[in-house]
């Protein structure tokens, strides 16, 4: 009977089967929002354990307990078997738990090394600083992790990828035990993204576990060993991955079916809604021509930094070109400012929802109504039930998950937070509409929704852009895809023409002439 | 608890100023203090009704102070020479013109403000000595001229400088909530970006913010110099910084964005309370300097403290 028990508990503790972390039936409740109920979740070393959820179904909630900048109301956290408390992150850093943060945490101004070991500089008599020593040991990490690029460069010159990897430089300097990583890859190209996997790959042969929270069920297939779902703040259950297919956990994921995949007959074009012809701007982007009709879509892929969205900040009026011109409805217009654009029946949602989509401290109503505030108000007086009509309105259409309109778009999940941006941009009767990364860092379900949504805004006579550095999405909703490469239009397909081998070779330079 | 302080915590503190010097002083609860602990308020107060905006908009304004003093001893001086009605007028003219050299410096210029405002401070300053020549001015006849209405006079008992006050602060409140350009200011203030996508002129926004704080401040050196009936060079000195005090007090953040004309009119009453119940009390008029620096520090840290659901950082 003893050695029975004995042997049980010998198979239980094999190594790889072991949690190094483990999470026992946590909650966590804001007001009036329970973010987390019950959730369980253990993780051993050496694994990639992928945590997959819509926004808003309590990853980001999670891995703010597990990383101690929020304490769970009721639940246990334990690491190594050890119940453990950890009231701040300087205290999950002592227990070797690491967040990689989606937003990137850097000091711009220092150095590489500096940042590397920020808050943790090896000192000389706990007071100087030795900048070699510092140099050398960043080195050393920098290595580790493949970066070619030197520990004494300012942070501020490195790409949005390398940084990231000064991120991760930053956590191994703790030797952690447990690494989280959130949404590493949002805003990285293929490349990247590959060295980042890499990365990630040595971290957990070494043994670390890793926690890696994304939306992009390719990556997470690719990645992870164990997937655990959650739904609006429920454990969903975990999967090996090997043994599920993305269908199982998809549905476990968001509860329904997926819409049908979008179908694509061709559009009926109406008048030529936007012509731009040679535009450029020194340095940028160069003899830019395109033109979009009322009711298509028309897609703009390309690598991060080859120009797409400062050519859509031109057309909106927040830059000056240097040479070409830009036609609406067959008219030479000067737009000189965003109002000028609004003027002209041009919306723009903007790459970056909480910094140049959304006032975050304001209502979803003041919000919906911010870009033609001057059509709700009498003699400055602003009508609030008209405001309110039309953000409801916009609620149901895009079917916002909201608690009322007074509600601020602070707490709303990244889904919710774009379809008020896009309700914004709607209720001020475009004509022509521009979506820069409409659904960045947004769930499937809400991604399907938008996507639907832009088909049919194009149907009713909206001529649409949508930007975007997913080719999947690019294929989904586009009419024409436009295909750019270091500020040059390398290529224009038409949907019935383009393969994924084409599109690939037209943004990376390779026209194939 | 936390929260409740947050949302009420200036309240809390106004009922609780009321309390504790009602029942120290018997000379605290009248009618007749209540209206002087108004007019107290009222120069600082209709000033700070300004600045709340500037401050909403995600700006600040120290130039009130000297603002305050040049305009006093502007139409201080002219009354005797052209007549109160052009004094007036004369001294509005200058004091939105020297809003708008704020205004443009910082709205279409995008200087910052903490330096133009400061660099303002100092500029008037010299430029009300040059005017004055470094002499006190004041008005001959005190007793028959209708200038005095501003700071001498009463309606219904109430004192003309608490009625500016207040029904100034009404119509602001009512601007800064539902007309679109208050909605505005919240929104550059909330984040000047996402307001430049939306279309919004962030320059000729923070322009009028600037115009409104010397407009009010304009405002205010009527009822002080009709008050005085006559004016020394330095009469605002310091007042930028009781005027944000005030406004802190109110709980309107100084990163802009979020902020209330009633409760800024609320957080200057405090502080006139504090001011005038030390004095019934008996203490020295220099104690309030200091009871007036604790209560913005507990004001300011409950704000924060309700913002974090915790008293005290841990990290």
């Amino acid at each position: 009977m003893n050695t029975q028990t004995e042997m049980k508990e010998s198979i239980n503790s094999q190594p790889e089967e072991k949690p190094l972390l483990k999470l026992k039936n946590v909650s966590k409740s804001f007001p009036g929002v329970k973010a987390l109920d019950g959730v369980e979740l253990d993780v051993r070393a050496g694994e990639v354990h992928a945590l997959l959820g819509e926004n808003g179904a309590g990853k980001s909630t999670l891995m703010k307990i597990l990383a101690g900048i929020y304490q769970p109301d009721g639940g246990e956290v334990f690491l190594e078997d050890q119940l453990v408390h950890m009231s701040s992150p300087l205290e999950a850093r002592e227990h070797g738990v690491l967040l990689i943060h989606q937003e990137l945490s850097l000091v711009p101004d220092m150095t590489v090394a500096e940042n590397v070991f920020l808050g943790n500089i090896p000192r000389f008599a706990n007071m100087f600083v030795n900048n070699r020593h510092l140099n050398e040991r960043c080195g050393e990490i920098l290595t580790r992790l493949n970066c070619k690029f030197k520990p004494t460069e300012k942070l501020g010159n490195l790409s949005i990828a390398n940084q990231q990897m000064v991120e991760i430089a930053r956590a191994l300097v703790f030797q952690p035990k447990v690494v989280v990583f959130d949404e590493p890859t949002a805003s990285l190209t293929d490349y990247e993204k590959v060295v980042l996997f890499g990365v990630i790959r040595e971290l957990k042969e070494s043994g670390t576990a890793i926690v890696y929270i994304s939306h992009r069920m390719d990556e997470i297939f690719e990645l992870s060993d164990r997937i655990s779902v959650l739904r609006d703040g429920t454990y969903q259950g975990t999967f090996y991955t090997r043994q599920t297919n993305e269908d199982e956990v998809t549905q476990r994921m968001i509860g329904r079916d997926l819409d049908a995949d979008i179908e694509h007959q061709p559009p009926e074009l109406g008048a030529k809604a936007l012509e731009v012809s040679g535009l450029g701007i020194d340095g940028l982007y160069s003899d830019i021509s395109f033109d979009v009709h009322a009711g298509e879509v028309v897609g703009f892929y390309g690598l991060v930094g080859a120009g797409r969205t400062e050519i859509m900040e031109t057309i909106f009026g927040l830059r000056k070109p240097d040479s070409g011109s830009v036609q609406i409805n067959g008219q030479n217009l000067a737009i000189n400012s965003p109002s000028d654009a609004i003027d002209h029946g041009l919306g723009l949602v903007p790459e970056s929802r909480k910094e140049q989509g959304l006032v975050l401290g304001m209502s979803c109503k003041d919000n919906t109504t911010l870009a033609n505030i001057s059509e709700f108000t009498k003699l400055g007086w602003i009508d609030t039930s008209a405001e309110r009509k039309v953000f409801e309105e916009y609620m149901d259409k895009l079917r916002i998950k909201c608690p009322g309109w007074e509600y601020s778009t602070l707490n709303l999940s990244g889904g919710n937070q774009q379809k008020v941006v896009i309700g914004k941009w709607l209720s001020t009767s475009p004509k022509i509409l521009i979506l820069d990364e409409p659904t960045r860092g947004i769930d499937v379900g809400s991604k399907s929704e938008i996507h639907h949504l832009i088909r049919e805004l194009a149907k009713t006579g909206l001529a649409v852009i949508v930007v975007s550095s997913e080719m999947p999405e690019v294929l989904t909703v586009s009419d024409r895809i436009i295909a750019m490469y270091d500020g040059r239009i390398t290529r224009c397909f038409d949907r019935s023409e383009v393969t994924e081998d084409t599109l690939i070779r037209a943004i990376t330079g390779q026209t194939g002439h | 608890m936390l929260q409740f302080f947050g949302k009420h915590g200036i309240s809390v503190a106004f009922v609780l100023c009321v309390v504790i010097f009602s029942l120290s002083t018997q000379k605290f609860l009248s009618t007749d203090n209540f209206l002087t602990v108004v007019m107290q308020a009222s120069i600082i107060g209709t000033i700070a009704l300004g600045v709340t905006f500037v401050v909403i908009g995600g700006n600040l304004d120290l130039s009130v102070g000297s603002l305050l003093s040049f305009a006093t001893v502007l139409v201080v001086d002219l009354h005797d020479k052209v007549g109160p009605g052009t004094a007036i007028l004369l001294m509005f003219v200058f004091t939105l013109l020297i809003g708008s050299i704020n205004g443009y410096l910082i709205g279409y210029l995008r200087l910052n403000s903490l330096i133009v405002t400061l660099g303002m401070l100092s500029a008037i300053q010299g430029i009300t000595l040059v005017y004055s020549g470094g002499k006190n001015v004041d008005i001959s006849d005190q007793t028959n001229t209708w200038f005095a209405f501003f700071g001498r006079e009463a309606l219904f008992g109430v004192p003309v400088p608490a009625i500016i006050f207040i029904v100034l602060g009404i119509i602001l409140q009512i601007v800064l909530l539902k007309t679109g350009f208050g909605r505005k200011i919240f929104a550059i203030g909330g984040n000047a970006t996402a307001s430049l996508f939306s279309g919004l002129r962030r320059n000729r926004l923070v322009f009028s913010t600037y115009l409104l704080s010397a407009f009010t401040t304009g405002c205010a050196a009527l009822i002080l110099g009709s008050r005085v009936m006559g004016s020394q060079n330095n009469v605002g000195e310091g007042y930028e910084l009781l005027v944000l005090a005030g406004v802190i007090l109110g709980g309107t953040s100084l990163l802009g964005g979020s902020g209330s004309i009633a409760r800024t009119v609320i957080g200057v009453l405090i502080l006139a309370m504090i001011q005038n119940g030390l004095l019934l009390l008996g203490f020295p008029y220099y104690t309030q300097w200091l009871v007036t620096w604790v209560v913005i520090i507990v004001a300011v840290w409950l704000d924060i403290a309700a913002k974090r659901g915790k008293l005290f950082s841990t990290y």
